[in-house]
């Protein structure tokens, strides 16, 4: 569980994020949406432990987080960053065994070498394996990015949960890739993990979310089911546009309407 | 794409004692293996050396080869340290200022020692020499890096461009101490600027080979944290690494092994370059097997071009600086032109 209460973070005397409280409970999936500048990247900046909180409280599990110990999260907290850039040769599967760094000294065990083999499997980069990071394609490079995100934290915690944080995961990947990566999110989700996202696809928010949380400028709009904080009226409110909501078998559709 | 070649480390280890042994043995004078071994049971025997050519083995090549291959070592890792602290492959001591640095810090001692009384300078004298390189080359480097640091990130042109001025600094200060001193090595304007292994001694050799062999132990234990900086200070945050603390002890014992080396050997540049480069295309960038093989390979091609400087011209000797940057600066120029840093829009670390 993460509970953050009024958080709020400034820079230059701007506020970027102000008097956020919510509480994210294990087993579901958070969707953090709206516009540019609304301060989403912010949020998971403080959630991930990245940027400290200028007012309010952050706590893990119920404890209150000690940002001068942040180094012993990683074991149990994964980030996805938008931007994955490296500057030097590398090949995937040593990229890949970088996720599992926080769970050995010097040398991996056969335990991290076995859950790199399946997490490769799982999402289908096998073939990748030797390849050279720096030649591959941008959504490809996402993909491994990923692997090793959930190499970090694949494995359960026998107390407390695991968090994966995704900052735009899927904007660098094609349509069908897109579809794989929020169905092998669900799939990594169980009772005990916690995932938010930053997604700018609101069709794909309202379908695969379990919670949305609607922030603009700096503010939490409101929060709840999909199809309910992604309501129409909402929607012109936060985002300017005019829209409607359309029921069809087995999806929901927004659909924003011409000018 | 690398092939995980299990001979690398051994064939890599063999090549380093055949380069060193033939450094050995060619020379003004030629040592036969026969001559060595028996030089060695000699010492061992705490006898004297019982030929002209034993002694020239033991007091003279001996140590030469093993400073080079020392100095070859420390400078490769350096690079490789320097590259993986400012996420850039072009980057190495002699181009950031610190090695300019050390040489301006040892120069002073040893200007200043010249006016003392021998008997202290020879106390002190071995001792101050690193520490003064040290501090010279720690502030060298600091100031390159807090002024080329803008915003988040670091660019290579501003970190080049400031290297070239904390350079000319350096070397100005250290023209004018060599100008005005009595010290017949700190004399030689040229065995700062370019370098040189010609006043190797046992005392060089102990000196270095204790600061590399400890800072190696210690950059070893670092290397998976390096790892992680590849993938950018946040992700290895993320990862559990404390990217400024860590930065600041890589600093710290890069500079360290650099500015000893240069304080007896003068500003060798461009190894910290090459090195590097050959190999991540051989091994990959994973530190754990980079640093190693960068030192191997770096002790190698050192000693080979203190071995071109020593024979090119004999029985004249050219300072080792003029092989490294001659070799050096066309890989520094194709590197500039493989990242794209000449290109008209700019490049990719820009």
């Amino acid at each position: 569980m993460i509970e953050i209460k009024n958080i709020g973070y400034s820079i230059h005397h701007k506020w970027l994020l102000q008097n956020i409280s919510y509480q994210f409970l294990p087993g579901k999936m958070y969707m953090i949406c709206g516009p540019n500048g609304a301060g989403k990247s912010t949020l998971i900046k403080l959630l991930s432990l990245q940027l400290k909180p200028v007012t309010g409280d952050l706590a893990y599990n119920g404890k209150p987080v000690k940002l001068k110990h942040k180094q012993l999260y990683a074991k149990h907290r994964a980030v996805l960053s938008q931007h994955n850039d490296i500057s030097f040769p590398l090949s995937v599967e040593e990229l890949i065994m970088m996720g599992r760094y926080p769970h050995f000294d010097r040398v991996p065990s056969k335990k991290d070498f076995d859950i790199c083999e399946e997490v490769m499997k799982k999402l289908d980069i096998t073939i990748f394996r030797k390849r050279n990071y720096l030649t591959l394609s941008g959504g490809e490079k996402q993909r491994i990015q990923f692997a090793r995100v959930l190499v970090q934290i694949w494995e359960t915690p026998a107390e407390g949960c695991r968090y994966l944080l995704l900052d735009e995961p899927i904007s660098s990947l094609d349509l069908k890739y897109q579809f794989d990566f929020l169905k092998q999110v669900k799939d990594f989700i169980n009772d005990k993990t916690i995932v938010i996202a930053i997604l700018h696809d609101l069709n794909l928010a309202l379908n695969y979310a379990d919670e949305i949380l609607l922030l603009d400028k700096g503010n939490l709009f409101c929060s709840g089911k999909p199809s309910d904080t992604l309501h129409p009226d909402n929607i012109l409110k936060v985002f300017g546009v005019e829209s409607t909501l359309h029921q069809l078998p087995g999806t929901t559709l927004l659909w924003v309407n011409k000018k | 794409m690398f092939r995980q070649n299990k001979f690398f480390f051994p064939v890599l280890s063999l090549l380093a004692v055949m380069v060193l042994l033939t450094a050995i043995a060619f020379g003004a004078v030629s040592i036969r293996p026969s001559e060595m071994f028996s030089a060695v049971q000699h010492f061992l025997q705490g006898k004297e050396p019982a030929s002209i050519y034993e002694a020239v083995f033991l007091q003279l090549r001996l140590p030469r080869v093993l400073l080079c291959a020392i100095v070859g070592a420390v400078l490769s890792a350096s690079g490789v340290l320097m590259q993986g602290l400012f996420r850039n492959p072009i980057v190495e001591p002699g181009l950031i200022g610190t090695s300019s640095g050390a040489a301006f810090g040892a120069a002073v001692v040893f200007v200043v020692a010249a006016k003392m009384d021998p008997g202290i300078k020879s106390m002190i004298g071995p001792l101050l020499v690193p520490l003064f390189a040290f501090a010279g080359a720690l502030l060298a480097t600091y100031t390159v890096y807090s002024l080329a640091k803008s915003a988040k990130k670091i660019s290579i042109t501003s970190l080049l461009l400031v290297g070239i001025a904390i350079n000319a600094i350096g070397l100005s200060g250290t023209g004018f101490l060599s100008y005005i001193a009595r010290d017949p090595q700190a004399r030689s304007i040229t065995f700062w600027n370019l370098g040189s292994f010609a006043g190797a001694g046992w005392n060089q050799v102990a000196i270095t080979g204790i600061v590399a062999a400890i800072v190696f132990y210690c950059i070893l234990y670092y290397a998976k944290q390096l790892n992680t900086l590849i993938l950018g200070e946040e992700e290895a945050s993320y990862l559990g690494v404390d990217p400024d603390k860590l930065k600041r002890r890589i600093m710290l014992l890069n500079t360290a092994m650099v500015a000893v080396a240069t304080a007896f050997v003068g500003v060798i540049s461009f190894m910290g370059l090459i090195v590097p480069h050959i190999l991540r295309l051989l091994v990959g960038s994973d530190n754990k097997k980079l640093l190693p093989a960068s030192m191997l390979l770096g002790a190698v091609l050192m000693t080979i071009a203190d071995m071109v400087a020593r024979l090119l011209l004999a029985p004249a000797e050219m300072p080792v600086g003029i092989i490294t940057s001659l070799v050096g600066a066309p890989v520094f120029i194709l590197l500039l032109k493989k990242y794209n840093v000449l290109g008209d829009k700019g490049g990719y670390y820009d």
